[in-house]
Formats: C-alpha cells, structure tokens, sequence
C-alpha cells in the first residue's frame, strides 16, 4: 500500500512536470500555426526546420547554428582552461587554494543575471565591442568552475605519484600532462565538457547582456524576442522536441556510464 | 674523488611551512649498497628520498651523484628511479605499456624495448602477464610491476619509498626476499624507505636511523641493534629495557639500584647515562653465584617462538624479558646479566634548559607562556634569563587551558620504574618530563611548573 | 623546481579579470552617477521608490514561496526515489534530473502556452506555478544525492537503540540531509529573485520582478541604477551564502 502511494506520488508528479513538454511535442506534428489547434498529422514542420523554409525567415536557423558553435568553443576552451587549472589547484595549499576555489564558486552561485550584467559593465567599462567574442568570453566565465569541479575529485582520486612516476621515468612535464594526466582526468574532462556544453546552450541571461546590439541571437535570446512579440514561430515545436529527446538519450548514455564506472570500482 | 660514494649528500635542509623536516642531513651511499632510511612517520625520510628523486628541491645543501651536484636537475633527467609507495602504475596502461614507458620516452628502437621488456618481466616473474590490465593485478604483482618499471631504465640508483607498505605481512615476508635477491642480481645500488625496523634489519647492508629531521645513527643492522646510540634509536629498533644509570668507573655500570660489569670505557667516573638491555639478554639461572639480582615475575606471555615475561625486581623496577621457557607468574627468580649485552649510552640530557626574559621579578616568560617564579634576587624586568627545570618537576594537566601551556606526548619511553616523556607544546617547544602516570602518546596536556622548580640564571650573551 | 599549483595561475588571471573585476565594477558604477563621480543617489532612490520596493518585496514573497513548496514537494519526491524500497530504477531518478538540462527559456514557454491552450489566466497564480514547475528538479535532485549517498547505518544504528522508524526519519534522515536541502534552497531561491524572462513569460508582463527591473534599466541605459539593484542583489546572496556556507559540500552535491 506505502508503495503504491509512493510510487504513485512519483508519477503525479513526473506527469505534471513533463505535460507541456509531451504537449509541445504532440502539436509538433501538426502544421496549425497557432498551437493548440490540431489540424491533422504532419511532419511538415520538421521539414520546414531541416530545409530552413520557414515562414519566420531564416533567423531561428542561424540561432540553432549560433548556439551551437559558441557551446562547442565554450567548451572547448573551457574545458581545457579549467583542466589545467584544476591540476593546480589540487596542488595549491592553504589560503591560496580557499581563494581561488572560493572564486570560482562565484559563477556558479552567482544568478544569471549578476554575471551577464557584471560581464556587460566589464565590457563597457574596457569599451570592448560586443558581439560573439564576449559572448564566447561570458560563456567560459561561466562553464569553467564546473569543469574545475569535474576534474577535482579526478585529481584527488588519482595516486597522488603518478605524475611523479611519468616524470621519474623521464618524461618532460609537458609529456607526463598528456600521456598520463589527460588519460587520467578524461572521464572529468568529459563531465566536465558535457556540462559546459549544455550550460552554455541552456544560457539566456549572460547572452541576452553580453552580445551587444549586433543582432546576434542564439536559440534563447531568439525564443525570447519571439515570445515577445507574441507570435511563436510554429518550428519551434519540432525544435524543442528534438532538443529534448536528444538531452534525453545523452543523459541516460551518461548516467549509464557512471553507474558503469561506479560498479567497476566497487568490483576493486 | 677517488672513493666509491655514488651519493654523496651534503648538509641538506628543507623546511615545510617554518617546520624544519631535514636538519642538516650529511652521510654517502656505496655503489652498489642496499641502504634503508629508517624512522617514524614524520622523521624526513620520505623528504629525503623525494629530494634524491628530484621531486623537491632542497633550502639547502647538495646531493652529488658521482661527484656531481644534481640538486638543480628535473627529475626527469637524472639517472635515478623511483619505486613508489602505493605503486604508482599508469592505470590506463596495461603491464607491458607500464614497463616500457621510460623506454619509449628514450625513443629506444622496438625490438631493443621488446627485449628489454621481457627481460624484466621474467625477472620479476610475472612472464604472461604483459596484456594484462594493471587494475586486474594483485598488491604483490602490481608491486612486482613497478619494479620491473624502474628498472628496466638501467638506472644508477633505485629509490624505494616504503614499497612493501601496502602488502599484507605474507605477501611483505615473501617480497623482502625477492627484493634482496634483485638487488643481488642488478648489482644497482638500492635506497629504501621503511618505517619498519624489521624491514630494515632484514634488508639493508647499511641502515640510516632519523627523526625528526635528523639522523640518529648510521650502521650496519647489527650494530644498530646490538649498539644504539641513544634510546630513541633503543627504543625503535627492537624490544628493549631502557633505564637510568650511573656510570661508576670504567667497565663498572649502576642501574636499577645495583652494580653490573660492563664493556663500555672512557665515560668518566660518576656520570649519568641511560642504559640499553635487551630483553633476550636477561638470563635466568639457579645457580647463587652466578645471580646478579632477584625477582618475581609478575606476567608471561606465549609470543610463538619465545616467551615474554615482565618481571619486578627486588628492588622496585619492572623488566621485559624474553626466554623460550616460561616461568609463572608469582615465581621468584634469580637473573644476570653479561657484560657484553649492556649498552651504555651518553645521556642527551639531564635537564631542561630553556631562554626566557623576566616579566617581573616573580614571573618568566619562555616557551610562550609566563610561568610564575620564585621572587629572584639581582634580576630585573627584561632581563633575559635561562631557566632550568628537572625532568620529575614538569607537571602536566589532564586539561590543555589548566597548564601555562599546551600541548602533546609526542614520544615516551618506559624507564623500569617510571615513564619518561617528551612533549611537544603547540608553540614547537620540547619539554622532557619524568612521571609516574599513565600517557598515551598524542594526548593532548597541559603543562605547569611549580615556582620552586624552575632554577633561573642571568644569561649573558 | 615544479611546481604544479602554478598551473592555475592562467584561470586566476581569467578570473580575476571576468569574475572579481565585473563584480567590482557593478559596486563601482552602484556609486556613481552618470559622469562618474561618487553618489549614494541609486541607493537612496531604490530605498525611496514604492515601486522598485513593492517590487522587490513581491520578488522575495515568490522566492520563498516558490522554494517552500519546492520543498514540500520535493523532499517527498526525492526521499521515495533514493528508497531502495520502492524505488529501484536509476532512470526515474534521471527523468526528475532531466528538466534541469532543457533550457528553462522553452520549458516555461511550453509550460505558459498550455496554460493558454487551456484556458488558464496568466497571473500571480500561473507564475508560481511555473515557477515551482521550473525549479522543483533543482531541488530535488540535490537532496536525492544527500539522501541515497547517505550510510544507512546511521538509521540502523538508531532504530538499534530503539528509534521508531517515524522518530529515524525526523531525528536522523532529516537532520542528515539538510545540507542537500540547503543546497537545494541556494539553487532555488537565488534564481527566483533574480529571473527575469520567466515572469514575462507566465504572467504575460502583468507582473515584474526584480530581475526584470534590473534588465529594463541597464536595457535603456540606466547603467548605474541597474549596477545599483544588481549590487542590492549580491548583498542578499552574500548574506545568504554566508548562512550556507557552514557545508561547503552542499554546494558541490548540486549538480551531475
């Protein structure tokens, strides 16, 4: 009985938190303009957002391109800064390393819209023309500290020697950092990639102050301006769908991986 | 230089944090000579050997490998390799990658590693085992997998940080024999770090006794054994009976209120020193004559080969003794002792000596703290003083904020009768205390002086 | 020699110069006015002006209403899924995690169009819901790790010196979990105060809120009183972190 009810609270709430998804998703297969009305079965609006022929002009394209490139910089740069930086840090003492992680907790804790208006005064302030560089530039500030936080218990699981090891057998420590910390810390770095990645395309209010008066848009800023002009481009259902299932199917591959990785050391 | 010293280390310091962990370190390996450095955890050791290693560099001082300063040389490129304590194995390679990483680094031609490789691999006897993954390796092969990875670089020296740590006692028996029987075979001389006296005694050509930064004695293991120099190294390396005594004479030894001949001369007449015996140096007999002094053993023990025995003598100190026949508890028994087996020692101290500066003309400050005094005659406030303060005067506090200041039991031995304590207070200062309570080392006390007790001299320098 | 904590001295430039900088900036241009020279005026004009303090006020009533009912929503939610009993599956607990990773931009689209679709007035009510709507995966997902990281011999141990299972979970689970629950309250309420395009949203701009003060102003160049209500804002995250930070590892616990 307790367990019918638990699970039953569950699945209530599991419901109620994935309608309008589910419903985003159904009228994604119906070529009504205006959402709710269904006006029989159609693919066309998947059609129309892969061959860029949509009513709305090709901006809603172009966002999806933006929003992609500037998280795969992101987090590249991201990820390798904040590797790097993780190693130091691991290797710093005392109050310096209470400073630095304090730091870079800052991002983290901070809303959104602190950093993005932070980010946009730092730009005004250093009359740093605005546009995709300090776009990329607000998306690192932000993605970082999570990939510091991903390779830091890599670093404080790893044998403490072995960089030592790589070192005492003769490698520079250029060579010891790709040869044995990279294939160390890869399952950090790859946590720590994948967060910066959806962080930086889940992003609206550090975008929205820090890419000036270009015009530049990414899939956030461009709901957002639509939303408000009160027509909701229809591409966007399909949009949406797709955004979701494919978080989906990365989030399961993941989480299987851990659990994966989870059993193995237990296995040790 | 015409000897044969392949390390040569030369008043070497380093300091952590304003903590001194080496103290002017000097002493020289041989080629091709197995040597332990040996101490408790804490002792500089492993600091020792990771500034050999290159892993740190030192405040000061030099180590010269074959005449040469290495002091200034990355890792990388000096001529030595290290066996690390929980091994170290690149996880994400398996055994043959392991080994052949230095090799490859060298940019050594394929066939030339392969051979080398396998040479290895057979002479630690793990032969099939070169695709396997490092993770799916026992304690023990993974250990043998290390070595073989030093060693397979030819290096001049190999460092050994406590290797056989992680093994359980089996496996760390079995591991001793072959790690000699390697040594033998490469001929390469050998640095091994243990905090295990047994270790050392049972591999070393040379052992390095430390604490606390600095080296106690250096010697074969049988003469570190048989011939401490002071009781920290007494009381480390094996069982022992350590007391207070009195040198009489040459070859003449008072302790536990009775006379023995000894072997050791030239410490003056009527001098204090401490006194080493080993437990299975204390014999027992039935024959009067040969009876040195009575007692009446108050436990036994079965220890698997010999029996230990505590014993109280006639005269009211307590002594280990070990013997492969057990007598009961209760049982009197006549004992002596050879004049061989008693170890002399000069005593590292016979009081506490600290600086201190007059508050006022009742009170000192030293060791952080202002101790109340007798009211002295002929000093002033300010004026700058030595203090002195026997060991039974030190009164020490179940509770840190009771004592005039804080602090741990660092290290104590059990002197027959009473216990001899040294305590490190939170400020960094020794204070050496002779009592007759019950410590456990690491509790935390606090310490006070009764004003009588503290003997005060202008100092003048 | 090597020395390995230099390795972080490029990310400490990179944040001294986009963390601490812009943060001192906002402070900066907090006091000053318009040509530069130093003023308490923003200040002042916040603290004298009914509709930035209603709406700051109304900001902080959401918050904390938003972030109890996320908890007495959550808590349950996440206590069922990290119970071995009735909960087995890895992927239910993924599913709860899941809406944390969709842009929350078109999750509260979705959520105020099916609002539309059925009928429903935007208002004070739809937002709240939304609201709990949008953050309750955040809170529940780091009092979920609290909970199922944490070592059940605690609770043996308990109902081993005769604890009910009802007293176990108000004398131990809870108690232990309170650093997934603060975790969870840091994640929350923080946001709520400060977000801007999710109230226009779900209320269709019938109701503002702080975060959207913040972005009218520094949007029609009122960069100064903007600095000036962001700098209002860090003081109450300052404040509240100080509270928090009694358990750094909350925060950590937070997000895979």
């Amino acid at each position: 009985m307790k367990k019918i009810i638990a699970k039953a609270y569950l699945w209530v709430l599991l419901a109620l938190l994935y309608a309008p998804l589910i419903f985003i998703g159904i009228f994604s297969f119906t070529e009504a303009r205006v959402l709710g009305n269904w006006t029989g079965f159609s693919t066309q609006l998947y059609a129309n957002l892969f061959t860029g022929s949509m009513g709305g002009g090709s901006g809603l394209l172009s966002a999806v391109k933006n929003t992609l490139l500037i998280a795969l910089i992101a987090s590249i740069v991201s990820t390798l800064l904040g590797t790097v930086a993780a190693v130091g840090i691991h290797n710093m003492k005392g109050r310096g390393k209470a400073a630095v992680q304090f730091v870079n907790n800052i991002p983290m804790i901070n809303p959104d819209i602190i950093t993005g208006v932070s980010l946009f005064l730092l730009f005004v302030f250093l009359h740093f023309s605005q546009g995709y560089v300090t776009v990329v530039l607000a998306h690192i500030t932000f993605c970082t500290p999570y990939v510091v936080l991903s390779v830091l218990p890599k670093l404080a699981q790893m044998n403490p020697n072995i960089y030592e090891a790589a070192l005492d057998l003769g490698a520079k420590p250029s060579q010891a950092f790709w040869k044995v910390l990279v294939p160390e810390l890869r399952p950090g770095m790859i946590t720590g990639f994948l967060l910066s990645f959806t962080m930086s395309i889940d992003d609206f209010a550090v975008t929205f102050f820090t890419r000036g008066t270009i015009g530049l848009d990414t899939l956030s800023t461009y709901i957002y301006t639509d939303a408000r002009k009160g027509g909701l481009t229809p591409e966007l259902r399909p949009l949406m769908t797709i955004i979701f299932l494919l978080i989906l199917v990365l989030l399961v591959i993941f989480n299987i991986r851990q659990h994966r990785s989870a059993v193995k050391a237990q296995a040790k | 230089m015409a000897n044969d010293y392949i390390i040569d280390i030369q008043h070497l310091s380093k300091s952590f944090g304003g903590v001194k962990v080496l103290d002017d370190i000097n002493f020289y390996i041989r080629r091709g000579e197995f040597i332990t450095l040996l101490g408790p955890s804490g002792c500089g050791k492993t600091t020792l050997l990771r500034q050999i290693a290159g892993f740190i560099a030192p405040d000061e001082g030099k180590i010269l490998l074959e005449g040469k300063d290495i002091s200034g040389i990355p890792p990388y490129e000096r001529p030595l390799n290290t066996v690390f304590q929980r091994y170290a194995l690149f996880p994400h390679l398996d055994v043959y990658d392991n080994i052949a990483f230095g090799l490859k680094l060298q940019k050594l031609p394929a066939d030339e590693i392969q051979k080398r490789v396998k040479r290895m691999l057979k002479m630690v006897s793990m032969t099939d085992y070169e695709d396997r993954s490092v993770d799916s390796l026992s304690g023990g092969q993974q250990q043998r997998v290390a070595i073989a990875r030093a060693l397979v670089n030819y290096p001049k020296v190999l460092l050994l940080d406590e290797p056989l740590a992680a093994l359980d006692l089996k496996m760390r028996k079995d591991m001793q024999l072959e790690l000699k029987e390697i040594h033998r075979k490469m001929g390469i001389t050998f640095i091994y770090v243990t905090h295990d006296q047994e270790e050392a005694l049972t591999l070393s050509d040379t052992i390095v006794v430390m604490n606390e930064g600095k080296i106690q004695q250096i010697g074969t293991p049988i003469d570190i054994y048989n011939e401490p120099v002071n009781c920290f190294v007494a009381d480390f390396i094996g069982e022992s009976n350590i007391l207070k005594g009195r040198m009489i004479r040459d070859r003449r030894v008072a302790f536990i209120k009775h006379q023995f001949d000894c072997v050791d001369e030239g410490f003056g007449e009527d001098v204090p020193v401490d006194v080493v015996v080993r437990p299975e140096d204390i014999y027992f007999t039935t024959d009067p004559a040969k009876c040195q002094f009575k007692a009446k053993v108050n436990s036994c023990i079965f220890k698997g080969v010999h029996y230990e025995m505590w014993v109280d003598t006639d005269t009211g100190y307590e002594l280990m003794i070990q013997d492969y026949d057990p007598y009961e508890v209760g049982t009197e028994v006549m004992l002596y002792i050879d004049p061989d087996d008693i170890q002399v020692m000069h005593k590292e101290r016979t009081r506490n000596v600290y600086d201190g500066k007059m508050v006022d003309e009742s009170h000192v400050e030293m060791m952080g703290g202002v101790f109340e005094c007798e009211p002295q005659e002929g000093l002033a406030e300010g004026d700058e003083v030595r203090a002195e303060i026997r060991f039974e005067d030190v009164d020490l506090l179940d509770h840190q904020e009771d004592g005039v200041v804080a602090g741990e039991v660092h290290f104590l031995l059990y002197k027959g009768n009473h216990y001899h304590l040294t305590i490190l207070t939170d400020e960094g200062y020794h204070i050496w205390v002779d009592t007759n309570d019950i410590w456990d080392k690491g509790d935390l006390v606090g310490v006070n002086i009764a004003p009588g007790a503290i003997k005060l001299s202008k100092r003048n320098d | 020699m090597i020395k390995r904590s230099h390795w972080s001295i490029p990310y400490i430039i990179f944040m001294v110069v986009f963390v601490v900088l812009p943060l001192l900036l906002i402070v900066m241009y907090a006091f000053q006015d318009g040509n530069g020279h130093f003023t308490f005026a923003n200040i002042t004009r916040f603290f004298t002006d009914k509709d930035s303090l209603s709406t700051f006020a109304l900001s902080l009533e959401i918050a904390i209403e938003n972030t109890l009912i996320c908890i007495l929503l959550g808590y349950p939610a996440a206590w069922i899924l990290s119970n071995k009993d009735y909960n087995r599956s890895a992927v239910t607990a993924v599913l709860f995690i899941m809406p944390m990773w969709i842009n929350a931009l078109m999750r509260t689209l979705a959520t105020a169009e099916l609002f539309n679709v059925l009928g429903i007035t935007l208002g004070k009510g739809t937002l709240l819901f939304g609201m709990v709507y949008d953050y309750i995966p955040f809170m529940i997902y780091p009092i979920y790790n609290t909970l199922s990281r944490m070592d059940k011999s605690y609770a043996e141990a308990a109902e081993d010196l005769g604890a009910t299972p009802w007293k176990v979970f108000w004398k131990i689970t809870v108690p232990l979990s309170l650093p997934g629950v603060m975790s969870g309250v840091l994640m929350v309420f923080m946001p709520t105060v400060s977000t801007f395009a999710i109230s226009e949203f779900l209320t269709n701009n019938k109701i503002k809120l702080f975060g959207t003060i913040i972005q009218e102003n520094i949007n029609s160049s009122m960069w100064n009183y903007g600095a000036a209500l962001a700098f209002i804002m860090l003081l109450i995250i300052g404040i509240s972190t100080l509270f928090m930070n009694n358990d750094e590892k909350a925060a950590e616990g937070g997000l895979i």
